[in-house]
């Protein structure tokens, strides 16, 4: 799985090239249930949470946890989808093109959301988010749930859970899917791109 | 990539229309949120410059604009300088100077917005010459707050164009939000899932009525033809352009026959206002042969589209009950004009064209 390649999509273009397994699919469950029980600990149950994958890389991790939840406590929490495209602060310094469009089956008013997303990297991605929500309803509070934090912070915003804390290059790439975690490179024929500051957010390795 | 300019709808091609339309599944979204506004073009300026009357198009793209969160700048010939003899060359290097990123321009002469686009792109061709901080001729692109370092990196470009109507030319948005609403419609009345992105592939557009003058009939052959649709052109032979050599349709003069096997019957209105010369014998003739009345709404096959770009003249090419039927779609076309227009507005200043540029 290592050997994985991928293509990416616009603006960075070329193949995803892992270069080595961090955590494999058991792994990935394994933290799935580890986070949906600390959100149940935290938020003592279930009442009014609301669960929101960003788009794309986070939305089967809100389906997830969803599920785990179910399981666990035998409530349906609703499970949501947003695409902060249009709240980004590069608008206009790169393509920023929405994955899909928005979708938020309950009224946010008075919620518990969690925010679900794959990578955090800069936060900029989170920041948008946040923005996107005070429009859509006014929570009771927002909390962050990533499968990895790789860190590099541009935003004073933090996880509060995590699947794997990962210490990475700014330049390194990290994709994660339900199969697994794998930590790699882009490669566009011939070159290593140079991925760092703001045109690359995390949640990009996709 | 993405252009710069939007002047007709043949610049875009199946691919670019299907990103329009997917973009514009978006938009709709956003229309239907507590607060329908998102920041995407923050510090933007659009400029509507309408020579031309029009309502709905200039509400729609203003509506547009401000749901992007950008400056709107409205423009209208009858209390501009162009009563006191400026040119029109002048009149858009004005607004330019002080910061416009896009002009939204009708006109009744067909080639004006591209004429103003060439007048722009020189324009800025000059000031890049001049280097940094020469004239300011393109202070637009330097927009509000922290967008001025991309400038820095990016470089001056010019205004970006639209086309809202030229003479009878084309009326690009039109057809695109035409074009969304026959595909989206039908997918939610039908379930029919298109494949994409030809998504008009195999459907029968009849366009009836005043062909001659309407810049809307020229847009939609080329965006339905585009998207794989034959089309069938209906009206008088007076109302017909005088060749139709190189247009991808057929031509018919029997309503019946056409409207019973349509899947779309695509209304246009008869542009009094245009015609200088005795087009029609009368207004009932016309009515009585081409108008789709409710006797001959009866011949609609039970998942036609009735369509009509407005406005509306009812008793005329359409009757009132058939306007406000179940298979009328010309409500949903006006909604759909806002999203449409939000995609490209966003395309064409929000995509990040200027990296690299």
């Amino acid at each position: 799985m290592g050997e994985r390649e991928r293509t990416l999509v616009s603006p960075a273009g070329g193949a995803f090239r892992g270069r080595a397994v961090v955590m494999d699919a058991e792994d990935v469950r394994r933290a799935t249930w580890r986070i949906a029980h600390e959100i149940l600990e935290h938020n003592r149950g279930a009442g009014n949470l609301v669960l929101i994958g960003l788009q794309t890389g986070g939305v089967w991790i809100a389906s997830a946890l969803a599920d785990v939840v179910h399981a666990v406590s035998a409530t349906d929490v609703p499970v949501g989808a947003l695409d902060v495209a249009f709240y980004r602060d590069d608008i206009g310094l790169r393509p920023v093109v929405p994955a899909a469009v928005t979708e938020i089956p309950v009224d946010l008013g008075g919620a518990m959301v969690v925010l679900c997303d794959d990578v955090l990297f800069t936060g900029r991605t989170v920041r948008a988010a946040l923005d996107a929500l005070s429009d859509l309803g006014r929570p009771a509070a927002v909390q962050l749930a990533v499968m990895v934090d790789r860190g590099h912070r541009e935003l004073p915003i933090r996880p509060d859970y995590v699947g794997k804390n990962l210490p990475t290059g700014r330049l390194e790439m990290v994709d994660v899917s339900p199969e697994g975690v794998v930590l790699g490179d882009i490669v566009i024929p011939g070159e290593l791109v140079a991925l760092g500051g703001t045109v690359a957010p995390e949640g990009e390795a996709r | 990539m993405t252009p710069q300019h939007l002047l007709s709808v043949a610049d875009l091609g199946p691919e670019g229309i299907d990103e329009v339309l997917r973009l514009a599944d978006t938009f709709v979204e956003v229309g239907r949120r507590p607060i329908p506004r998102v920041p995407a073009l923050r510090g933007k300026t659009v400029a509507s410059a309408f020579f031309e009357d029009s309502t709905r198009t200039r509400l729609s793209f203003e509506a547009a604009a401000k749901r992007l969160s950008a400056d709107v700048m409205t423009f209208t010939s009858s209390s501009s300088s162009l009563n006191k003899g400026e040119s029109l060359r002048d009149t858009v290097l004005t607004l330019e100077a002080m910061g416009v990123d896009a002009f939204v321009i009708r006109h009744s002469c067909a080639g004006v917005p591209a004429q103003v686009a060439g007048w722009l792109e020189s324009a800025g061709a000059a000031s890049a010459a001049a280097g940094p901080g020469g004239a300011g001729g393109t202070g637009g692109t330097s927009g509000a707050g922290g967008a001025g370092g991309a400038s820095a990196v990016t470089g001056p470009r010019g205004a970006s164009v639209l086309n809202a109507g030229d003479g009878a030319h084309e009326h690009p948005t039109q057809a695109l939000l035409d074009c969304f609403t026959i595909s989206r419609e039908r997918e939610r009345r039908f379930g029919h899932s298109p494949a994409r992105p030809a998504v008009l592939s195999g459907l029968r557009i009849a366009i009836v009525g005043d062909i001659r003058h309407s810049r809307v009939a020229r847009s939609n052959v080329i965006a339905f033809s585009t998207l794989g649709a034959s089309v069938t052109l209906v009206a008088p032979p007076t109302l017909l352009p005088p060749s139709l050599c190189g247009w991808p349709v057929e031509v018919s003069h029997d309503m019946d026959g056409v409207v019973a096997k349509s899947d779309v019957v695509y209304l246009l209105r008869l542009q009094s206002e245009r015609m200088n010369e005795q087009f029609l014998p009368s207004l009932r003739e016309y009515t009585a042969t081409f108008g789709l009345t409710a006797e001959r709404a009866r011949l609609l096959g039970p998942s036609a589209l009735v369509m009509h770009p407005g406005p509306v003249r009812r008793g005329i090419e359409i009757a009132a009950e058939v306007a406000d039927s179940p298979c009328s779609v010309i409500t949903t076309q006006v909604a759909n004009g806002v999203a449409v227009r939000m995609a490209v507005l966003y395309l064409l200043l929000g995509s990040g064209a200027q990296v690299g540029a």
